[in-house]
């Protein structure tokens, strides 16, 4: 029940830090004669909000404060009162109390009362006076911790008998290494009431034996107060869990105090607890997983992760180097070094994954703002659609969570937009009036899968086939299988809605959504079935930062090919291998013909070679189902390989994806499939798909 | 002359090198380091100029042969060659030159604007001349090496 509220406190000091550090700025700027009018409102506003937040927490002595120096700020913001160098310098004071105010409320501390009512009282000559209910009287300025009154917890303290009450305070050790310091504690139970702290004897310890982490002072303290224990236990509230706490009443058996006349429980209140459950131990059972959760949070900028992703690849070229090192040197059959070898192999294999755990976050936060698009495409549409998500908790990298959000948005636009019938259809073919798109995510076979589906009317794949000659797309009358006409969705230009819609037909088509999820290292596919609906799935790889890969050789130079591109690999016999133009040549494989693309030629590594017989290819597919053989001189190995961005240190190299470093610590280049076959000599045939 | 005297105020330090039996300097606050030649991978369809990229401790460093850039002449890298690792706005790049002849303190008021008859292809990369010993030695611009960093700057 507290777990909630504990974050958002904690987010709330955060949220402070930032806002009193807006107030210093703002005022820093009035002192410096610089500012204009908007300056005092940012001033103004940051009290406002700090009193508000601290509102929201019951935190009376920081609302009551903060009330007081608002409310002279709203006389300067107003114009009534002019902002002279001594305001100014009250100002800075202020807000250096106000920030020791929301320290102490935050450290469970205290600020002397003395100081606090001193500066309110400096606050109240410049008509601060206000911010109390009670007009400033003169009862009432020397306690200005009668301000609590109005905003804090008890509501009307002093109808309170007063009571003593006995507490022992035992700190663990996990107190101090929690930052935890026991005397802002003891001094905040000093400012309920009258108190005496006792430390207890200290256990007899050798010296020698002492160890200086554990935790070996404990205190008793007897508090008269008029608040009750609630009071008590919330100035502990951060130290639950870290300490043993026991509080009681005190009564006839506390031989030391004599001069408590109403000591005994005199309300059911106190009869109702003799003796408090020892809060250590429930809190060490029941809540300390929880609170040792919270603690372990840490904000960390992506910079210092990128940093830690970048040198753990490092680690995982330079494990593989010295593995080549130690075979080559024929030192591998010693079994020490090759057990170390393995041992070190597999430590690097953890840190790379655990590294790799920090930046994957579940695909939640991304699908939760796909529901909002859900709710928007169909008001916009006005066919009524719901959302349905599943595998929420799947972990992405985050740059993919990012990177994602567009082209997800826009499938979900489509498959409301395009997919699902209008009502009437919908009831007319027996399906509830409502249309429901579904997303889900999941892990398969060592990839990230998210499909995107909705139960409408399937592809209309006659249409869509027709739509595509009446674009020039392809040539009419071709006779073309289902997968065919449905990959022709993905062609630029296309756009199957009769009319443009407000939300899709914006020019941007299937063709962006691909292109997007290709660079993420992904793909895309479709199933549709008529009259059940349709599925877009996009397969992703776990992570950006490592690929599985093929290296190869071609014109003396290493090169990396993504294996997920890779259909199959095959050994050309020359029969098979036919030229069908001056640059052009096609291979046959089973019974249909694909271009033939000579890597080393490709790149300019070499010239092209005369005979393909015995030459080894790479049979290779883009997302849109072309294919094309890839011929290599050699494959030397399948291997993960860690990616390095090309682009930062030179740039852009056509039909290159990025580069690697190989175990000899040589770079290597990694394909980019896709653009080789896009440009012009690597596309002889399959002329339809060029168009546009 | 050139090691005796101590950075003074005004002073430019020149790391001097020679390309093809020419000698040129690169201001030394841009280098970052200097390391013996490796074989590099060589780009697709890249410049002739760009040598390819080498591995500099997990980075991609692509490397520029400047006797090819300068015009001078093509021969292939030898064993004794040497990468000069420059930063280039913030971007490194390797500098292939023959060999590294000497550190050089020259006073700000000694390098002259080139000539603009300078018309061969290398004038495009001289920022200023220098006389040192009775040896011209031209100061490049490495901000034009690469192309890219061209269009950057």
């Amino acid at each position: 029940m507290q777990d909630p509220l504990h974050d958002i406190r904690a987010s709330f000091f955060v949220e402070c830090e930032e806002l009193l550090e807006a107030l210093q700025d703002g005022l820093g700027e009035l002192e410096a004669g610089g500012g204009d009018a908007e300056t005092i409102h940012v001033v103004f506003r940051a009290v406002h909000s700090i009193k508000g937040g601290a509102g929201a927490f019951g935190l009376g002595a920081l609302v009551g404060f903060a009330h007081a120096f608002e409310t002279v700020l709203d006389e300067v913001r107003a114009d009534r009162l002019a902002p002279t160098p001594e305001l100014l310098r009250l100002f800075f004071k202020c807000s250096d109390v106000l920030s020791d105010l929301v320290r102490a409320a935050r450290d469970n501390g205290q600020v002397a009362p003395a100081r606090v009512g001193a500066i309110l009282t400096e606050l109240h000559s410049f008509g601060g006076g206000a911010a109390a209910e009670t007009p400033a009287s003169d009862d009432f300025r020397p306690t200005p911790i009668v301000l609590d009154l109005d905003l804090d917890l008890p509501p009307v303290p002093s109808a309170r008998p007063a009571r003593t009450w006995r507490i022992r305070f035992v700190p663990g050790a996990e107190l101090y290494t929690a930052g935890h310091e026991p005397l802002f504690l003891l001094r905040a139970l000093a400012a309920l009431g009258k108190a005496e702290v006792r430390i207890d004897p200290l256990p007899s310890t050798p010296f020698v034996a002492y160890d200086p982490a554990s935790s070996l002072l404990s205190w008793t303290i007897v508090l008269d107060t008029n608040e009750n224990e609630t009071a008590i236990r919330d100035i502990f509230e951060f130290a639950e869990g870290l300490c043993t706490l026991e509080i009681g009443l005190s009564g006839a058996a506390d031989g030391g105090r004599r001069d408590m006349p109403s000591a005994a429980p005199a309300n059911n209140e106190g009869a109702a607890m003799p003796v408090p459950p020892p809060l250590g131990e429930e809190a060490a059972s029941g809540r300390d997983p929880r609170l040792g959760k919270t603690a372990a949070t840490v904000r960390v900028d992506l910079d210092r992760i990128e940093r830690l992703v970048n040198l753990v690849g490092e680690l995982v070229i330079n494990q593989a180097m010295l593995s080549q090192s130690v075979a080559e040197a024929g030192l591998a059959a010693d079994g020490k070094i090759s057990s170390g070898l393995d041992e070190f192999l597999q430590l690097t294999r953890d840190i790379q994954d655990g590294v790799m755990m920090i930046r994957a976050q579940p695909v939640k936060s991304l699908f939760q703002r796909l529901g909002r698009i859900v709710r928007e495409s169909s008001d916009a549409s006005g066919k009524s659609a719901r959302l349905v998500t599943e595998g929420e908790a799947t972990e992405i990298d985050k740059t993919m969570i990012e990177r994602l959000s567009d082209p997800l948005t826009h499938m979900i636009r489509n498959a409301v937009d395009h997919g699902l019938e209008s009502a009437e259809r919908r009831l007319a073919a027996g399906k509830p009036a409502e249309g429901t798109v579904t997303v889900r995510a999941g892990h398969r076979s060592g990839r990230v899968v998210i499909d995107v589906g909705d139960d409408g009317a399937g592809i209309d794949r006659p249409r869509v086939q027709a739509i595509a000659e009446e674009r020039g797309l392809i040539p009419p009358g071709l006779t073309l299988g289902e997968s065919e006409i449905d990959s022709l969705l993905f062609l630029p230009g296309f756009s199957t809605a009769g009319q443009v819609s407000r939300l899709s037909g914006r020019g941007v088509g299937m063709d962006v959504v691909r292109n997007a999820i290709a660079t993420l290292g992904g793909r895309i596919s479709i199933s549709s079935e008529p009259g059940r609906g349709t599925t877009f799935s996009i397969s992703l790889p776990l992570t950006l930062a490592v690929l599985d890969g093929m290296v190869v050789e071609a014109g003396g130079e290493t090169l990396v090919v993504p294996l997920s591109a890779i259909l199959e690999t095959l050994t050309l016999r020359n029969e098979d291998v036919t030229r069908i133009g001056p640059s052009a040549t096609a291979v046959r494989i089973r019974d249909s013909f694909v271009p033939l693309l000579d890597l080393a030629w490709l790149l300019g590594y070499g010239p092209g070679r005369p005979l393909y017989g015995d030459a080894i290819a790479l049979l290779i597919a883009h997302d849109d189902g072309t294919r094309a053989a890839l011929v290599v001189d050699r494959i030397v190995d399948q291997r993960q390989v860690v990616i390095k961005g090309l682009e930062d240190s030179y740039g852009r190299v056509p039909g290159v994806a990025a580069a690697t470093i190989l175990g000899d610590g040589r770079i290597a280049l990694i394909l980019d499939p896709s653009d080789l076959m896009s440009r012009p000599q690597g596309r002889p045939g399959l002329r339809y798909a060029e168009a546009g | 002359m050139t090691d005796a005297s101590p950075t003074a105020t005004g002073d430019v330090e020149l790391l001097s090198f020679r390309v093809a039996e020419q000698e040129y300097s690169v201001d030394i606050m841009s280098v970052r380091e200097i390391r013996g030649w490796t074989r590099a991978t060589s780009l697709p369809h890249a410049p002739d100029y760009v040598r390819g990229v080498i591995n500099l401790r997990g980075s991609v460093l692509p490397v520029v042969d400047l006797a090819v850039r300068l015009g001078i002449q093509s021969g292939d890298p030898t064993e004794r060659s040497v990468i000069i690792v420059v930063d280039v706005g913030g971007r490194a790049i390797g500098l292939r030159v023959d060999a590294v002849s000497d550190i050089l303190s020259i006073p700000e008021g000694d390098l002259q604007t080139p000539p603009e008859l300078l018309a061969d292809q290398s004038a495009a990369f001289i920022r200023a001349l220098t006389i040192v010993e009775g040896r011209m030695i031209r100061v490049l611009d490495v901000r034009r090496v690469l192309p890219a960093a061209e269009d950057a700057a």
